[in-house]
């Protein structure tokens, strides 16, 4: 009994860290955007769509108690973000030439605002913040198909 | 205890990001200042425009283009607070075309500024960009239309635009645009403090900071 209450309360734990870090990539996302005033470019809009619904999805899956239908309907929004993450930060490093992207008006996908101890990049940090929610996903979806 | 958890989450972020932003305002008023203080060129070149006296202490750097509506829309405000404040503003204009051509209606302007008429062609320009700049939509046809109200002379203006020290005068603004970070237009500093809410309330408030530090109110 207790072991499987540990095993709720663990769930509800790493649901709960995924919230936080969804909620803090969206705040500083809005910080970059209104304060520093940084013009989000296409490839961010995107990732953004996928990443303020899960503020709310994994939210209203942490109460009254865990619910792992959480899994089923926050994967495919952080994969999609996941993925536009990942060629943005391969457009940003260079690797796919510029010229083949969507985004030419406005601010350009590859504009440098930012680069924290001179590699990070904002796409980077996305990049990173959607693949950490989506092995905490799997995780999750682990431990409670068992 | 999950509930304060996360309500107590929510308010760490949400504080985090108001002592974040007035952090950073607070850092950005110092650093403009700063800016203006030992290196006033930034704001005010040679070059620049300048409307009012020059005794003026209050120094109202505008970064605009002719082609931009709320630049426009702001003219009539900044006309007003200079006649409510005689001899006490100085409105200096700076360019920020950002906009793929708007460069061109910066020529046109200081080009009529070669024949004298810099003030009326900006009235001008600013009063019937509605007719060819609607909505970025630039149609230049139709300002060589509306252009000769303001007594211009057309053909001069023409070749006039293309004069190296003009192209000069947007290369230098468009690099101090991007020192300053100017973002949008207009882009304001009232002595060198810029105007970090953007509106009419929120400017005529640092204006009016800017002259009760400059012209302290007398009893």
């Amino acid at each position: 009994m207790s072991q499987i209450d540990q095993a709720a309360k663990t769930n509800w734990t790493l649901l709960f860290l995924g919230w936080l870090l969804v909620s803090l990539s969206a705040t500083i996302s809005i910080f970059f955007s209104s304060v520093l005033e940084y013009e989000p470019c296409v490839l961010c809009w995107y990732q953004r769509i996928c990443l303020f619904p899960m503020i709310f999805i994994l939210g209203a899956g942490l109460f009254p108690t865990f619910d792992k239908s959480v899994i089923k309907y926050a994967l495919p929004l952080s994969i999609a973000g996941g993925l536009t993450a990942f060629y943005h930060t391969l457009l940003y490093a260079g690797i796919i030439p510029e010229n083949i992207q969507p985004c030419s008006k406005g601010v350009s996908c590859t504009e440098k605002y930012f680069e924290l101890f001179g590699f990070v990049s904002i796409p980077m940090l996305s990049f990173f913040a959607f693949s950490t929610i989506i092995a905490l996903l799997f995780i999750l979806k682990r431990r409670t198909s068992k | 205890m999950k509930y304060v958890l996360f309500g107590s989450a929510c308010v760490v972020l949400v504080l985090g990001f108001i002592l974040g932003s007035s952090y950073y305002k607070g850092q950005q008023d110092d650093k403009y200042g700063f800016l203006a203080q030992k290196n006033a060129d930034l704001f005010v070149r040679d070059h620049s425009p300048t409307l009012g006296s020059d005794d003026a202490k209050v120094f109202i750097v505008e970064f605009m283009d002719p082609a931009c509506e709320t630049c426009a829309a702001f003219a009539p405000f900044m006309k007003q607070a200079m006649a409510a404040n005689p001899g006490k503003i100085k409105l200096v204009i700076r360019y920020a075309p950002f906009h793929d051509g708007a460069d061109n209606f910066v020529k046109i302007l200081e080009a009529a500024r070669m024949q004298g008429k810099y003030w009326e062609t900006l009235d001008l320009m600013f009063k019937t960009q509605n007719i060819w700049a609607s909505h970025h939509d630039y149609q230049p046809e139709r300002l060589w239309e509306v252009l000769p109200r303001a007594g211009l002379d057309i053909a001069r203006i023409k070749t006039d635009m293309h004069s190296p020290a003009i192209a000069k005068i947007i290369e230098q603004d468009m690099a101090d645009v991007k020192t300053l970070n100017v973002q949008k237009t207009p882009g304001y500093f009232v002595n060198g403090r810029p105007l970090q809410q953007f509106g009419y309330r929120q400017l005529a408030q640092l204006i009016q900071s800017e002259l009760d530090v400059q012209y302290p109110p007398t009893r």
